[in-house]
Parts: structure tokens; C-alpha cells; sequence
């Protein structure tokens, strides 16, 4: 689901967002048309919209976990973490952290709890495969994931496009390079 | 300088939470595992907040982290004091054009990269990083951010480990922290 199809139509903030977005070319491959949201932290106030949109969607979910996928996840979710009361686990390529884990991510054995209710969040979703991995890290470990949170999406998430049963939300969707 | 000498009271509460984790990654080693702090959430605020009490109204327009713990402290502060965040970042991470400062590690180099054009000359730059340990990452993010002609105003880091000297690679740049740990 994104932004613009549940309440933020027309929300001048989604497009100063999206216009604050750089796309790279060809990177890391070719025919790869990669979304830079460096340029968003550049921009005090749409990165400060970005997380303050986010903030608004969860702070009376009563969500107390909000997990960030390593590295892009760490630039947006602690703030949202903070600005909600929630903690922040990171989620972090293998053999980063001192305990292991057994997936292609890694999160702290001890770090969430049965029955919290958890936010996963990523700078981007294409085809979702990391965010089923990190939904399925907290579920073995008895959180319910209430929802993934992206900044960019590819647009075939509009509607009820669920992962692993979970509803993903999203402020905007790929730029196209311009000219 | 560190926070500790008239000592907030916010700072043992801080301390208590980092998990020293021993011989991670390698034998000796005793690691200093932030993510227990950040599990909770008003020792994480007062984490943030020392650091912009400090900085808010300094004129700092960028706030360089670096990758990967810098990404979790850097974007908080730099949202309150109204800067720019700039991700400093390991090589072939960034998509753009980059600039590249080597460094000395224990056994061999390694590198960090700012994307050209996010820092202008004449920002005033902090750097945040979760630890300064000998200095060598510190130092080059400051490199980084000088050569491309902003004004280092300070390094701020959660932890110090005091006995590494780290402090005295920073070109005389100051350093500011909130727990030592020996």
C-alpha cells in the first residue's frame, strides 16, 4: 500500500520526497536504475517529513520493536524507534554482531520478545526477499510483525500486496532518470 | 572531553546498558556492544539528546556518520539540529561518484567513501561513530570531510577506549564522548 492511496493523496511532502530521491544509473549493474536516498538526508526537511510520516502511521500501534534492515534501515528507523517510544533492533548481514544467527540476516538472540509487536523498515522494496527474511527472523522469535515500512516501492505493491501475510506500506514509488 | 567529569546523571544509566561482549570478533578483544543500549528507549534518548544539548545552535550543517553504527546515532542528531546527514561509507557502498581516504587497520588498510557534492566548503561538520578505538576511521572521515573544504568542528562518539590513544590521531580536533571504558 502506498502513502498517497491511504490518506497522503496530494501531500506535498510525498513529492518533495520523491524529488529529493537521486537515481544512479546502472549501479551496482547494468540496467539497474538505482534509488539514492543519500540526497534525501541532504535535505533537512523532506528527510525530516519522511520519518515524521512514518511516526504518525505508528505511534498509537503500540509498537514497541522497529527492526532495521543493515545499512539504509539504520538511517530511518532509529528516529523513528525514538520519536515512538519503541526500541531499535538492527538487522545486520552475517557475522556483524557477537551472537550468530542461522539466516542471510541477523538479528540479537534475546533482543525482541514473545508477543511484541514489531515494525520491520528498509529504505527500498523491489523484490521483497530481504524483508521475508527479516520477517521471519522476529517471528521465530514470537513477535507479531505488524507491517514493513519503505520509503521507495516498485509500484506492483499498490493495492493489498502483502509479504509473508504482512502489509507493507510506502511513501513513493521509483524515479525514472530524468532526460 | 567526555561527559563524564560533572556527570549527568543520565550518563550511568547510558553505561549500564552497552554489553561488553569478550573476545568478539577475535581472542582479546572486549567488544563494546551498543545495541543492548539501544533496547532501551530512554537511555537511547538520552543518548541523542546529550549530543544535540551539545550541538543545537552551533551551526553545524552536516553531520557525517559512519557506516554502519554512525548511520544509527548521526540521522537523529542531524534531524534535531536541522543538518544535513552524510553516510560515510565502506568501499563500492555508495552509488554516486565518491571520494576515497585510506586507513591503517591492525593488519593491512581499509577505506571510506563521501559521495562528492553532499559536503560543500565551508560546512561545519561533526562526525559521529558509535567508538573511537585507535582513531585510524576518525581520522579519515575527517580527511574526507576537509578535503573537500568543510570545517571539522568536532568527533563525537558514545565510547572511548581511553587506552588506545585515539584521541591523539585526531589532529588536534576535539573529541567528545560519553563513557569511557578501560
Amino acid at each position: 500500500m502506498f502513502a498517497e492511496e491511504n490518506g497522503l493523496r496530494g501531500d506535498p511532502r510525498l513529492q518533495a520526497i520523491s524529488e529529493a530521491i537521486r537515481v544512479v544509473p546502472h549501479f551496482p549493474k547494468p540496467g539497474i536504475m538505482f534509488q539514492d536516498i543519500t540526497t534525501l538526508l541532504l535535505d533537512h526537511k523532506a528527510f525530516k517529513d519522511t520519518v515524521d510520516i512514518f511516526v504518525d502511521r505508528y505511534r498509537d500501534m503500540d509498537i514497541s520493536v522497529v527492526a532495521g534492515v543493515e545499512a539504509r534501515g539504520f538511517m530511518f528507523g532509529p528516529s523513528i524507534a525514538l520519536a515512538i517510544g519503541a526500541k531499535f533492533v538492527p538487522l545486520r548481514k552475517p557475522r556483524k554482531l557477537p551472537e550468530y544467527g542461522t539466516d542471510c540476516l541477523e538479528m540479537h538472540v534475546g533482543a525482541v520478545q514473545p508477543g511484541e509487536r514489531a515494525l520491520v523498515i528498509d529504505d527500498l522494496v523491489a523484490t521483497g526477499g530481504t524483508l521475508s527474511a527479516a520477517i521471519r527472523l522476529l517471528e521465530r522469535v514470537g513477535a507479531e510483525v505488524v507491517e514493513c515500512a519503505c520509503v521507495i516501492g516498485l509500484p506492483e505493491n499498490k493495492g493489498e500486496r502483502r509479504l509473508n501475510g504482512k502489509p507493507l506500506y510506502i511513501l513513493v514509488e521509483p524515479r525514472e532518470l530524468c532526460c | 572531553m567526555s561527559a563524564c567529569k560533572d556527570e549527568d546523571p543520565r550518563i550511568s544509566n547510558i553505561k549500564t546498558r552497552i554489553r561488553v561482549v569478550p573476545n568478539f570478533p577475535k581472542s582479546g578483544i572486549m567488544f563494546q556492544d551498543i545495541t543492548t543500549l539501544l533496547l532501551d528507549p530512554k537511555a537511547f534518548k538520552d543518548t541523542v539528546d546529550l549530543f544535540v544539548e551539545r550541538y543545537k545552535g552551533k551551526n553545524i550543517s552536516v553531520v557525517a556518520g559512519i557506516e554502519a553504527r554512525g548511520f544509527i546515532f548521526g540521522p537523529p542528531i542531524a534531524l534535531a539540529i536541522g543538518a544535513k546527514f552524510v553516510p560515510l561509507r565502506k568501499p563500492r557502498k555508495l552509488p554516486g561518484e565518491v571520494i576515497s581516504e585510506e586507513y591503517v587497520l591492525e593488519y593491512g588498510t581499509d577505506c571510506l567513501e563521501m559521495h562528492i557534492g553532499a559536503v560543500e566548503p565551508g560546512d561545519c561538520a561533526l562526525v559521529v561513530d558509535d567508538l573511537i578505538a585507535t582513531g585510524g576511521t576518525l581520522c579519515a572521515a575527517m580527511k574526507l570531510l576537509e578535503r573537500v573544504g568543510a570545517e571539522v568542528v568536532e568527533c563525537a562518539c558514545v565510547i572511548e577506549l581511553p587506552d588506545l590513544k585515539g584521541r591523539e590521531r585526531l589532529n588536534g580536533k576535539p573529541l567528545y564522548i560519553l563513557v569511557e571504558s578501560h
